[in-house]
């Protein structure tokens, strides 16, 4: 099976080119894939970690979001 | 206000394609705008796919604050470190999506050509006809690197663009 084609545009000469990914490119391109995902997911779940711990501190001082908003303004 | 705003180069795809990249970018205008109409092949499900976007072939020191807003609530965060810059929030795929249904992003790209660190806005919507989970993406984007910018790389989170996206660059020019 063919692999997929990638397109460049030169915007100076208007040239079209329409280019078969290699074996190598198709692997890398994964690997980029995998790396942002990974990076994308951990920076998720640290502010996911962050807004919790925020509301259980919260919850222990017994403040709303909005009471510590002015506090804290 | 812009006093032009130009169309560099652009078309909508006649069939799939892995990436899309705009090369030799001239460096007459002040600043770039990117429209894309877009939808990837990714199956499994999921409508909230993202796509990346790659300057000059750089491949570090972007980061990015990001609000999503989904049809039941919003998020906000940011990316550190990345790859490239991931606009998301709004990317459909064929099976998890509404069919024949395209995201719509702009990226305003400031003096591209300029010598300073990079930044960009982000402003996507997903079209996808759906009652409960209409999606928007919003993002301030740096590239910490001082190079002027001559390509954009334009990867899908799936295997490719479908036929039916299309990819215009356009140039601003303020004088």
């Amino acid at each position: 099976m063919a692999n997929p084609t990638r397109i460049e545009v030169n915007c100076t000469t208007g040239e079209v080119l329409e280019i078969e990914l290699t074996d190598e490119e198709v692997a890398q391109r994964d690997a980029d894939a995998a790396v942002s995902e990974t990076q994308r997911k951990a920076d998720e779940k640290a502010a996911a970690d962050k807004a919790v711990a925020r509301t259980a501190i919260l919850d222990r001082l017994g403040l709303t979001a909005d009471e510590a908003a002015i506090l804290l303004g | 206000m812009p006093s032009t705003y130009t169309l560099i180069k652009g078309e909508t795809l006649a069939s799939s394609a892995a990436s899309y990249t705009f090369t030799a970018i001239p460096s007459t205008f002040t600043d770039l705008v990117v429209r894309i109409s877009g939808r990837d092949n990714t199956g499994g499900g999921s409508i909230n796919n993202y796509a990346a976007l790659r300057i000059n072939s750089i491949t570090s020191n972007y980061s990015e604050t990001y609000l999503y807003g989904s049809g039941t609530s919003p998020s906000t965060g940011r990316f550190n470190a990345m790859s490239d810059w991931l606009f998301g929030g709004g990317w459909l795929s064929s099976a998890g999506g509404t069919s024949n249904t395209f995201s719509n992003t702009e990226i305003y790209i400031p003096n591209y050509a300029g010598s300073t660190n990079k930044v960009a806005s982000n402003f996507t919507v997903q079209e996808n006809n759906t009652s409960g989970s209409n999606q928007v993406g919003v993002e301030a984007l740096l590239l910490g690197n001082t190079a002027a910018i001559t390509s954009l790389l334009i990867t899908p989170s799936g295997a490719s663009f479908v036929t039916g996206s299309s990819f215009y660059l356009y140039g601003i020019k303020n004088s």
